[in-house]
């Protein structure tokens, strides 16, 4: 079956296009001198996570990752960088002194992760068939995960009144 | 397609946001980072959900993406309150509850 082979292989090809742009863009986003800048990389790093939702065939969650991520939550983070008055040019404040203790921390966390997933996982197969359609994602909300989309729902409403209490000058 | 070079990429994506949390000051930057480890958890769960062919995944992203904003936003608040009340956003200065 050449063309499910073909098709597979662009796949893979621009799985790891995408994720060498998203490594190097989080990268970026704890390591850059200028806090613009990382939040900039931040954009970068969401809309491949995006990309990569789209691979796997999730296109509702591509969408929403693109419309509340990049659209919102970004715009958030620029207007607390302006708010907070950080300096917009390069600066060395933004790190603490124990860098090189954070990364043996995150180097260890990672080597432990990525040994348990490859001896645990690494003859699984991924199998795309067919995208998922949003009314199959809006049948398991509303049928079997109700109570936790009121819960959510509840959440959110109490953490948009704590924001305006907290923020408000009086 | 093996499904363990999703999860690689997401186990790097949370490492890295481990590392900005211990090691960044500023904290916008750190609420980035935490970020990071969010959208790390749900490529996995995403992966998952394609995997075992089920939708339920995807819900669950779902709401991690919902509390997700709600998290920024309120962690955002209280950077501003900080700000506004001391002078700098700096975590390591923040000491007020220290003995």
């Amino acid at each position: 079956m050449p063309v499910i082979l073909a098709a597979e292989t662009a796949q893979n090809v621009s799985f790891w296009i995408i994720a060498i742009v998203m490594a190097a863009a989080a990268i970026g986003v704890v390591t850059m001198k200028n806090i613009v800048h990382a939040a900039l990389a931040l954009v970068v790093v969401l809309a491949g996570v995006a990309a990569q939702y789209i691979l796997l065939q999730a296109e509702f969650l591509g969408i929403v990752q693109v419309l509340i991520y990049i659209g919102a939550v970004i715009v958030l983070f620029l207007f607390g960088i302006m708010l907070t008055r950080a300096p917009m040019r390069r600066s060395t404040e933004y790190d603490n002194d124990q860098r090189s203790l954070a990364g043996a921390v995150a180097l260890l966390i990672f080597g432990v992760l990525a040994y348990l997933l490859v001896d645990e996982f690494s003859s699984d197969k991924l199998v795309l068939t067919q995208p998922t359609a949003t009314s199959a994602i809006a049948d398991s909300i509303f049928r079997s995960y109700v109570v936790a989309f009121e819960a959510v729902s509840m959440l959110l409403l109490a953490a948009l009144i704590g924001a305006i209490v907290l923020a408000r000058r009086d | 397609m093996p499904v363990t070079q999703y999860m690689l990429l997401s186990a790097f994506l949370f490492c890295t946001g481990v590392y900005g949390v211990l090691a960044r000051r500023n904290g916008v930057l750190v609420l980035m980072s935490i970020e990071l480890m969010l959208n790390a958890v749900n490529i996995n769960l995403v992966a998952f959900s394609a995997q075992l062919n089920d939708a339920a995944g995807q819900v669950f992203a779902l709401f991690v993406i919902a509390i997700a904003a709600a998290e920024v936003g309120v962690g955002l608040a209280i950077v501003l309150l900080i700000y506004r009340n001391r002078v700098g956003v700096n975590l390591d200065e923040i000491d007020l509850m220290k003995g």
